[in-house]
């Protein structure tokens, strides 16, 4: 029987050879001739970095990222293949990486280094002894430029795998400045009270106040997150992402109790809860920045800038503005997400590009291009594109170590990451039904044990 | 074969060879036979029956493949309630659409063979066939749409209910919540806490739309004065904010057309309607009585039905699947009834059976065979309906869609990751195919008998 999932595994992984060679022969055409520009090798930048020379070698990178993110990670790359001479191969994993990962590993063919967007994978790679530690240069670039949280992040057991180069921030709250004007709003809302202050304001002045995208599950874990988070503390945000603590447990309650006063009330809603559960998150946000009657509020990470500015006319900075989550309890949440960087090959190219990774030069060349956060704290901060990108950067960077990862991202794919079941499903439920919160819990905790257990 | 044989040797076109030694009767030598059959079995091998075999076996055991569990996958499918969510559907399905299908394609049939512009009209109920399920299920996720504005079905709901019912004038407007003594009275009507003096005239703020939204062009509100029974209604609200709630403040515009009660023990004294200020006057009886404003003045406006929720998305699918299949059922069943003798049908009518009593006792008897095969087809058919349901139903509601294909497919690659699980739910869709395939090829052969 294990021989046979083999076989399956190793003709699934032919197939990928197949594609890679078909990808390799692609890239091969169109970068020949820029292979002599690196002749001199080894390299090193004003700010102490040093790599080795690589000449004449081929790095394989596979991350999740098409069309506009991968060019501008190609553009990190660029300057890595300066200073080493060292060919970069992308390989885009498509939606699961896991998957595309093991794949490839099992079938003899890991590429060298590979950016995984969840903290389980990286757990559940480290275990079975597919990742690579980092190497000496790689950890000093690490101690260096993040901070322990984030380094902590790409830890396990122990051992340092990982290099956050990429970060997002889940924590903010856009809005649109016309309804904010329309309605005399001359401050952003800091608490919670506020903020439903402010949303009961903006619908007294005829804008739908808060725009949810209900019909997407994940928009409503990152709002529960960033309440609990805010309400609960880290610590026991930290439980409960392990499912050491039940669902059940009254913080749980309190959160729900706490998204009940907004999610309750139709008249703060855009569109209702109906509204709401039909929407959604591209919508979401159009509908916040484009329309005949625009919403004032949308909540989600710092990619709604991306929607924003391909979807609306609206401009960042004067149209669209944003201010960061609101604190339901003592402080305000940071809830943020990431693609962490491992080797999952030894040799010393992987280990330069992770030192490369760590690095503030890659974090600035990377930053420039717009559309990234960086968790590099010694980074020039003007490197950003905009001033928004800045400030949002700035807010992730303040939280220091305060900062969790996505609660659904660390859970089990089947409860936290799964369309129309476990969390994402029931909090639709609830958000449908707001009054239900002790049968929105009983649910959540027997969908957590089924996926934890399994999982 | 053999008939094939004996009509052409009875039609003395071709000399039949004479038979060789080692040969079988029908002309072949056995390796020769087995030669030319091994590409089918090397096929139906490789692609129905090892997959089928591997399924059981996987069925068996657990999420990553290594431990065996015994039937525990299949314990698990009947105590989850997805599943079971998925099962009953699935039964819905196979009750439903295919009778649905069939009946409507009879129908169709029937009624075009009568028509002149029958082809012209087959063609189009049949083109539905030419789209696949996805791009059917795209144009059916819009034509479910929730908001009239994009959904062909809520447009035509809407405008139904708009004919009946008219609209408000200001929907979505409510009593500013902190600065004014009306209160919800249900139905959602307003009415104050206090009553109506005359001489103090009553302020009846409004918010919730936005003053640049107001249709015409509204006046400013003028804070009602005078001896009698008076008062103002208006959008305590002003373009940018300030000013003080529950005073009419310069700039605030005024709601013409308001309609105002006066109720005294729950019967209406007095009504008035505000004027292009916002000011009204009720008569002298209405002193002492509570101001409600009813639910007419407020009502939001129709926003048809939900069709992609829990309680209508199935039959919405089914709706899209049978306009899909609609086609297919006609073009089969016409074609039997092509073969119908007519004169059966003229000796019933010479007989006195008026139209109806020939469809139901001499055509539809006729064509039972073909509408056999077109209900069993489209049962096996959809067993397997997987694309419209993964498409249509939107997230909240696609636990309520589920269906047996899409429970399997979401055990095992979406987010499940459990193929143990997946397998056994679709050895469970083979059992449950099997009785229709069986009665089919029954079938097949009673015919071939004749």
């Amino acid at each position: 029987m294990r021989t046979s999932s083999n076989n399956r595994n190793r003709r699934a992984a032919a197939i990928a050879t197949a594609f890679l060679a078909g990808a390799l022969a692609l890239s091969g055409c169109g970068g020949g001739g820029n292979d002599k520009s690196g002749g001199t090798g080894g390299s090193e930048s004003s700010s102490g970095l040093k790599l080795p020379k690589l000449n004449g070698q081929t790095l394989e990178v596979a991350a999740v990222w098409t069309g506009a993110e991968q060019a501008n990670f190609m553009k990190v790359m660029d300057e890595f293949k300066k200073r080493t001479g060292a060919k970069i191969n992308f390989v885009p994993t498509g939606n699961n990486t896991s998957t595309f990962l093991g794949t490839r590993i099992q079938g003899g063919k890991p590429p060298d280094v590979a950016f995984l967007p969840q903290v389980g994978v990286l757990h559940q790679f480290a275990d079975k002894g597919w990742l690579k530690p980092l190497g000496a240069d790689a950890k000093a670039q690490l101690a260096k430029n993040f901070s322990k949280g984030w380094v902590d992040l790409g830890t396990w057991k122990g051992t340092r795998y990982g290099v956050y180069a990429k970060a997002a921030n889940k924590s903010l709250v856009w809005y649109n400045t016309q309804a904010f004007d329309a309605a005399g709003i001359k401050t952003a809302p800091k608490t919670w009270k506020d903020f439903l202050q402010t949303a009961q304001t903006l619908s007294d002045a005829g804008s739908p106040a808060v725009s949810v995208g209900g019909a997407d599950g994940w928009t409503l874990t990152d709002w529960f997150e960033n309440v609990y988070l805010s309400q609960a503390g880290p610590e026991k945000y930290d439980q409960l992402a392990a499912h050491k603590i039940k669902w059940t447990d009254p913080s749980v309650k309190d959160a729900l109790t706490t998204l009940a006063q907004l999610w309750g009330k139709n008249d703060l809603i855009a569109g209702g809860t109906q509204g709401a559960l039909n929407t959604e998150f591209p919508k979401s946000v159009t509908q916040t920045f484009s329309g005949s009657t625009p919403a004032a509020m949308v909540f989600e990470g710092d990619f709604v800038a991306a929607n924003i500015n391909g979807d609306t006319k609206a401009k960042l900075g004067t149209d669209a503005k944003v201010f960061p989550f609101p604190a339901v309890g003592s402080q305000a949440p940071v809830v943020s997400g990431g693609d962490v960087a491992v080797a999952l090959k030894g040799g010393q190219g992987a280990q330069a590009l992770l030192t490369f990774l760590a690095s503030t030069d890659a974090a600035q060349i990377w930053a420039a291009q717009g559309g990234i956060l960086s968790p590099n704290k010694e980074m020039d901060m003007s490197s950003y594109k905009d001033a928004i990108t800045k400030q949002i950067a700035q807010q992730l960077l303040a939280a220091g170590d305060s900062f969790r990862f996505d609660m659904s991202d660390q859970a089990p794919a089947a409860f936290g990451g799964t369309a129309g079941v476990g969390e994402w499903k029931d909090l639709q439920d609830f958000l449908r039904n707001p009054k239900d919160i002790a049968g929105t819990q009983q649910k959540l905790e027997a969908d957590a044990a089924k996926a934890y257990g399994t999982g | 074969m053999t008939s094939v044989a004996n009509t052409t040797g009875g039609a003395g076109a071709l000399p039949t060879p004479a038979a060789e030694p080692g040969k079988s009767v029908m002309g072949t030598r056995l390796w020769v036979a087995v030669l030319f059959l091994l590409p089918a079995f090397v096929l139906l091998g490789a692609l129905v029956v090892y997959p089928i075999g591997y399924s059981i076996w996987r069925s068996l055991y657990d999420a990553d493949g290594s431990g065996f569990v015994g039937l525990k996958n299949y314990g698990d499918i009947f105590s989850d309630d997805a599943t079971l969510t998925a099962v009953r559907n699935t039964a819905i399905w196979v009750a439903v659409a295919p009778a649905v299908v069939t009946a409507l394609g009879l129908i169709f049939a029937v009624l075009t063979e009568r028509v002149r512009w029958g082809t012209a009209f087959k063609l189009i109920v049949f083109m539905p066939m030419a789209i696949s399920m996805l791009a059917a299920g795209i144009i059916f996720r819009l034509v479910y749409e929730q908001d009239p504005n994009l959904g062909a079905a809520n447009a035509v709901a809407k405008s139904v209910h708009d004919t009946f019912v008219s609209s408000s004038v200001y929907p979505g407007a409510r009593p500013n919540a902190t600065a004014s003594d009306l209160k919800p009275s249900g139905g959602g009507s307003f009415t104050t806490t206090g009553t109506v003096r005359a001489g103090t005239p009553a302020l009846l703020p409004l918010v919730g739309i936005a003053p640049d939204k107001l249709p015409g062009t509204p006046e400013n509100a003028k804070a009602a004065s005078g001896s009698g029974i008076t008062g103002t209604v208006w959008l305590d609200f002003k373009l940018g904010g300030g000013g003080t709630k529950g005073k009419v403040d310069p700039g605030e515009k005024a709601l013409k057309g308001v309609k105002v009660e006066a109720v005294k023990d729950g019967k209406v004294v007095a009504s008035a309607k505000s004027g292009a200020d916002g000011t009204f006057t009720l008569p002298a009886k209405a002193d002492g009585a509570r101001l409600r404003l009813p639910a007419s003045n407020f009502s939001a406006p129709y926003n048809g039905i939900d069709w992609l929720g829990p309680t209508l998305v199935t039959p919405a699918i089914i709706g899209a699947y049978v306009w899909m299949w609609a086609g297919f059922a006609m073009v089969l069943i016409g074609a039997g009834l092509a073969g119908v003798d007519r004169n059966l049908l003229e000796a019933a009518r010479v007989d006195g059976a008026n139209e109806w009593q020939v469809f139901r006792r001499v055509t539809v008897p006729l064509l039972s065979p073909v509408l056999v095969v077109v209900l069993i087809t489209l049962m096996i058919n959809v067993m397997k309906v997987f694309d419209l349901v993964y498409i249509i139903a939107p997230q909240p509601s696609q636990d309520d869609a589920n269906v047996l294909a899409l429970q399997l497919f979401l055990s095992s690659f979406g987010g499940g990751g459990n193929e143990g699980v997946g397998s056994a739910i679709g050895v469970i869709l083979l059992l449950l195919v099997l009785p229709v395939m069986f009665v089919n090829i029954r079938r097949l052969r009673r015919e071939r008998q004749r």
